[in-house]
């Protein structure tokens, strides 16, 4: 018995036997086919108002939910509209497929109407990619697209589909798992950590004396936070959370030391740099991470485990690789390590270790100097503020800039997947769009973006999304007038001269703004008005609301260490920069 | 090669033989800073599969961050790489030289020296082809400089494995004498 459907038919019903319940997306003249039977589809489609906010939904949601997050798309500009957020998935990581439309097979390289090479512009920011040319085509290239999209590393996928291959018939089929393996012969993801490798971790750890659990986004990605746990807790090591990794491991937890890296806690950052031993869980030594490389962490053994093999030694090379999943190989670990002390191996003491690090805590805590009476307000004291008036699981969502470092470092993350943030790429205007994504992906759970003003400008407008979908989130901008990270370079390193990093005081009117596009708005423009902003926009629960807060232009983010300089230089508040001798 | 240490890699990548695989690979080294000296590639005994041999230039990459990111890619099914010292390398080149008619002899001579083929004559010029291990090649065009090379076009190497049987026969034949 077959069964004709047309290309854009199977394209929905492989999309809805994939287990899609959301597509973020724009129509357009070579996607219409799509479009039709989507109105019979139980997938919830978003309406976006700018492509680029379809991308970093769909990120979002992929962020809290673990699932992979579709967008889709038209031809042409639509298409490279989503390079951002392709790149910005390909960078961090997330699972993501991304659906473009395409001229007809006949007019391609035609230069037609909305035409563009998408497959080659998104070669380098896709784990992969494919141009569609056969209606028949359609289900395997969708089962193999949502495989590579969530396995191994995550990543994005993009899918290119002509629109005479959206009319065209075809005979409906689906491919059954082993199928879909098959038909890769090049992709063959290592999940189970090597037996030999994992007994040497172990005996490293039981050798170290000054051990870190340096964790980044993979323990996220491989859903480990309770292995972790269970591991941290039973060799009583101090654990690092990375920007990509904040929530992996509990902020109140008396092993957790925070952020480290270029704008970490000097306890994290120089715990790192002492250590004799990183065990180095899904995180990829990145430069904002390792300071100068040279100067990182010199007397550390490395035990590395990876998904991607690729990772091994590209920046440091590791005593211990062990590729594989990180939830699976902790789990190995812990059994190697219960055996061996069954068997009579003892852990070394690190308790003067663990006093060391103590005493850095108590000496470096975070540190921004409150304001005085009639002082402007602080951008700190915002965070902390909303952080303390928050419920519980509550899901922060950032931009990038001064904000976004303040935001990882000043709230507490305690439950994994309720920090969302662009850590790899960067990208301003990330944060209104995936607060959104996140939204939608959990309804339950409340869900503020922070942003900066020069951020909120980027991609604002899909607010407007928000209030007409009903998707009410809530958003706090953080309004210093600048392009404050770029503003804070220029002060410490261009001898203050501000090139092109002032916005204006004025310019936009924020509240004007939210309440244009259906939102609450709300100002807040000193230390008095905080609280009861927070408050009024926590109640809030059918809009959302965007409250401005006026804040100090002449804030720097600390600590600091300067792209390129070592860690053992980090640049302290200045009001603890004559206790820096502590950190040796 | 005056350590005794290769200049080049090679890299010998088995790929699905589909649009657009070499334009991954290609842009993977551009992408990474990886300098490819030469490239060739062409469907195997199996018609679903490609084999692309890559010369990537030593300086530019480290070999291994070079093999690991070319596995990422989907389409990479299987990589080996190739010690110029242990393998049998093949180039193809043909050339197009500049000599007046009473000359011609000499380039004649020296195609037929090398072993290789006569293509056209010209009144002119004269084009030449010649297959062989890449420095023989080598050795050939500095020679064909020397009369004005109108053209030329290399093909860049293949490589298979040297046969061990093969070595060691050569290196009991070395003892024996």
């Amino acid at each position: 018995m077959t069964e004709k459907l047309t290309g854009a038919q199977a394209l929905i019903r492989a999309l809805e036997l994939e287990g899609v319940d959301t597509i973020f997306g724009l129509p357009g003249g070579c996607i219409l086919p799509a479009y039709d039977p989507l109105l019979d589809s139980p997938i919830r489609h978003i309406l976006v108002r700018h492509e680029q906010g379809a991308g970093h939904m769909a990120e979002g949601y992929a962020h809290v939910t673990g699932r992979p997050g579709v967008a889709m798309v038209t031809s042409g500009p639509a298409a490279t509209n989503m390079v951002t957020p392709l790149c910005d998935a390909y960078m961090d990581s997330i699972p993501m497929v991304c659906i473009t439309g395409q001229v007809s097979t006949t007019a391609i390289g035609t230069d037609a109407f909305q035409e563009c090479d998408t497959v080659g512009i998104t070669r380098s920011v896709t784990k992969h990619n494919e141009l569609i040319m056969t209606a028949d085509d359609i289900p395997l290239m969708v089962r193999q697209a949502f495989h590579i999209a969530t396995t191994g590393r995550p990543g994005p996928v993009l899918l290119d589909l002509p629109k005479d291959v959206l009319q065209n018939q075809m005979t409906w089929h689906w491919p059954t798992d082993s199928d879909v393996e098959d038909s890769l012969p090049g992709y063959r993801p290592t999940t189970k950590g090597h037996p030999r490798m994992i007994k040497e971790a172990a005996r490293l750890i039981l050798e170290s004396k000054q051990p870190v659990l340096y964790v980044g986004g993979g323990v996220l990605k491989a859903r480990a936070a309770d292995a972790l746990r269970e591991l941290a807790e039973m060799i009583d090591a101090p654990v690092v959370t990375t920007l990509m990794a904040r929530g992996a491991f509990p902020d109140d937890h008396p092993l957790c030391l925070g952020m480290p890296g270029m704008h970490g806690n000097a306890t994290a950052i120089t715990a790192m740099q002492k250590s004799d031993l990183l065990i180095t869980l899904g995180a990829r030594f990145d430069d904002r991470i390792t300071g100068r490389v040279a100067t990182f962490a010199p007397d550390a053994k490395i035990i590395h485990v990876d998904i991607d093999p690729a990772e091994q030694g590209k920046v440091r090379r590791p005593d211990v690789p062990i590729v594989g999943d990180c939830r699976l190989v902790i789990e190995e670990i812990i059994k190697a390590l219960r055996d061996m002390l069954a068997g009579g191996e003892k852990q070394a003491d690190i308790s003067a270790w663990k006093s060391r690090v103590s005493g850095w805590r108590e000496q470096f805590p975070l540190h921004y100097s409150p304001s005085e009476p009639g002082d402007a307000l602080k951008p700190q004291y915002c965070l902390e503020k909303l952080r303390d008036a928050s419920p519980e699981g509550t899901i922060l969502c950032s931009g990038v800039g001064q904000h976004q470092m303040w935001s990882s470092q000043y709230w507490k993350f305690n439950e994994p997947y309720t920090w969302v943030n662009s850590g790899g790429l960067g990208t301003m205007g990330f944060s209104v769009p995936a607060a959104i994504g996140a939204k939608v992906g959990r309804p339950d759970r409340t869900v503020w973006a922070v942003d900066g003003d020069g951020c909120f400008q980027m991609t604002a407008q899909e607010l407007v999304t928000a209030s007409v979908e009903r998707i009410p989130i809530k958003v706090a901008v953080l309004n210093n007038s600048y392009l404050g990270m770029v503003r804070q370079w220029q002060e410490m390193f261009y001898e203050e001269r501000y090139s092109e990093v002032y916005l204006s005081p004025e310019l936009p009117d924020f509240v004007k703004w939210a309440e244009a596009m259906g939102c609450v708005g709300i100002r807040v423009e000193s230390p008095e008005e905080v609280e009861a902003a927070i408050e009024k926009a926590n109640s809030i629960d059918d809009r959302s609301v965007v409250v401005e807060f006026r804040v100090d232009a002449g804030e720097k983010v600390f600590p600091m260490v300067p792209a390129g300089q070592s860690n053992d230089d980090v640049i302290l508040h200045p009001a603890q920069s004559t206790k820096r001798e502590f950190l040796r | 090669m005056s350590n005794g240490q290769p200049a080049h890699h090679i890299l010998s990548v088995l790929v699905e033989n589909r649009p657009g695989v070499l334009a991954r690979v290609s842009s993977l080294f551009a992408r990474r800073g990886y300098n490819i000296f030469s490239l060739a590639v062409a469907p195997t005994e199996d018609p679903a599969m490609s084999r692309i041999t890559i010369v990537v230039d030593v300086e530019s990459s480290p070999l291994e961050q070079i093999v690991k990111q070319l596995f990422k890619l989907i389409d990479v099914v299987k990589i080996s790489e190739l010690d110029p010292r242990r393998s049998v390398e093949r180039e193809l080149m043909i050339a197009t030289v500049r000599v007046p008619a009473e000359e011609r002899g000499q380039v004649v001579e020296l195609t037929n020296i090398f072993e290789g083929k006569i293509l056209a004559v010209g009144i002119e010029a004269i084009t030449v082809s010649l297959d062989g291990s890449p420095e023989k090649l080598d050795d050939f065009e500095e020679l064909l400089r020397g009369y004005g090379i109108v053209e030329l076009q290399r093909t860049g190497r293949v490589a298979l494995p040297k046969l061990d049987k093969e070595a060691r026969s050569r290196a009991a034949k070395g003892k024996a004498s």
